[in-house]
């Protein structure tokens, strides 16, 4: 199944789950010892992230160890980037505007 | 131009708002004509190499403005706004939707709420854009806005702290 990448990053828990394996790979065991949360749910979250193609997972021995996917967050980023500039452009527009009609109006 | 002026821009996709916030160096009442007046908003509401280009504006409530966004070669990208309730120089609300040339409406649209106010001759204002779908957020950037996007871990961290705000 595949999800909208949005509703990854839509929940706490799964963001929290982000900032932690954006540093190193955990298994779901590490990763839920820094939770209030069962290791059920732990799992959850991994699936979604999974399913929406943020976190890859990998075998080593006996444990699966998950870590970010960076591409993929920096799909999230460049869309908020792009439209934060929108806004930027637009408002430093408004600026020299508004300077102009004070001048203007002096 | 480089300001020391406040400006905040957040999306929360939970609840598919984005709010903006940005303080503007000039008094109220300039910055709500700014804002309300079709001669002035065609000046700075398309942002370059965009222009925007005003057919028809009443404001008043259960008026509208349609207007289009122009690119350099000439597409035209209509909206509507209808205005749903109006407080002068405090606040206005409005219906946004894309169109087309002929003002038929491609909803869902966005509800825009803008608050004004006025602190040592700055005027601040509050942008709330609640959207019905993520789709149609998407839509508003489709714009031309490629350039790169160098990632660090620093600004992932950044980032993520925005959202988790929310």
């Amino acid at each position: 199944m595949r999800r909208d990448i949005f509703q990854a990053i839509a929940d706490p828990t799964r963001r929290a789950i982000i900032t932690l394996i954006a540093l190193q790979a955990m298994t779901p065991n590490a990763i839920a010892e820094n939770f209030n949360a069962t290791r059920q749910s732990v799992s959850k979250h991994l699936r979604i992230l999974t399913e929406c193609e943020l976190v890859k997972q990998e075998q080593q021995g006996r444990e699966i160890y998950y870590s970010l996917e960076i591409e993929k967050m920096k799909e999230i980023d460049k869309w908020l980037t792009q439209f934060r500039k929108i806004w930027e452009t637009r408002f430093n527009q408004l600026d020299k505007v508004l300077s102009t009609i004070k001048k203007q109006n002096k | 131009m480089t300001n020391d002026l406040l400006f905040d821009f957040t999306v929360d996709k939970a609840t598919k708002t984005v709010f903006i916030t940005r303080e503007f160096a000039a008094e109220l009442p300039l910055v709500w004509d700014a804002y309300t007046k079709p001669e002035i908003l065609d000046q700075w509401w398309a942002p370059e190499p965009w222009a925007s280009k005003t057919k028809v504006m009443n404001f008043e409530v259960g008026g509208r403005r349609f207007y289009a966004m122009v690119s350099p070669e000439g597409q035209e990208r209509w909206s509507v706004q209808k205005y749903t309730s109006i407080s002068p120089k405090t606040n206005f609300k409005f219906y946004n939707a894309f169109a087309d040339a002929a003002e038929n409406l491609e909803l869902p649209g966005s509800e825009w709420d803008l608050s004004f106010s006025e602190q040592e001759g700055k005027t601040k204002v509050t942008v709330t854009i609640y959207n019905e779908s993520l789709a149609r957020l998407e839509k508003m950037i489709e714009m031309g806005f490629k350039e790169g996007f160098t990632m660090t871990m620093k600004s992932l961290e950044k980032l993520l702290a925005t959202l988790s705000q929310k």
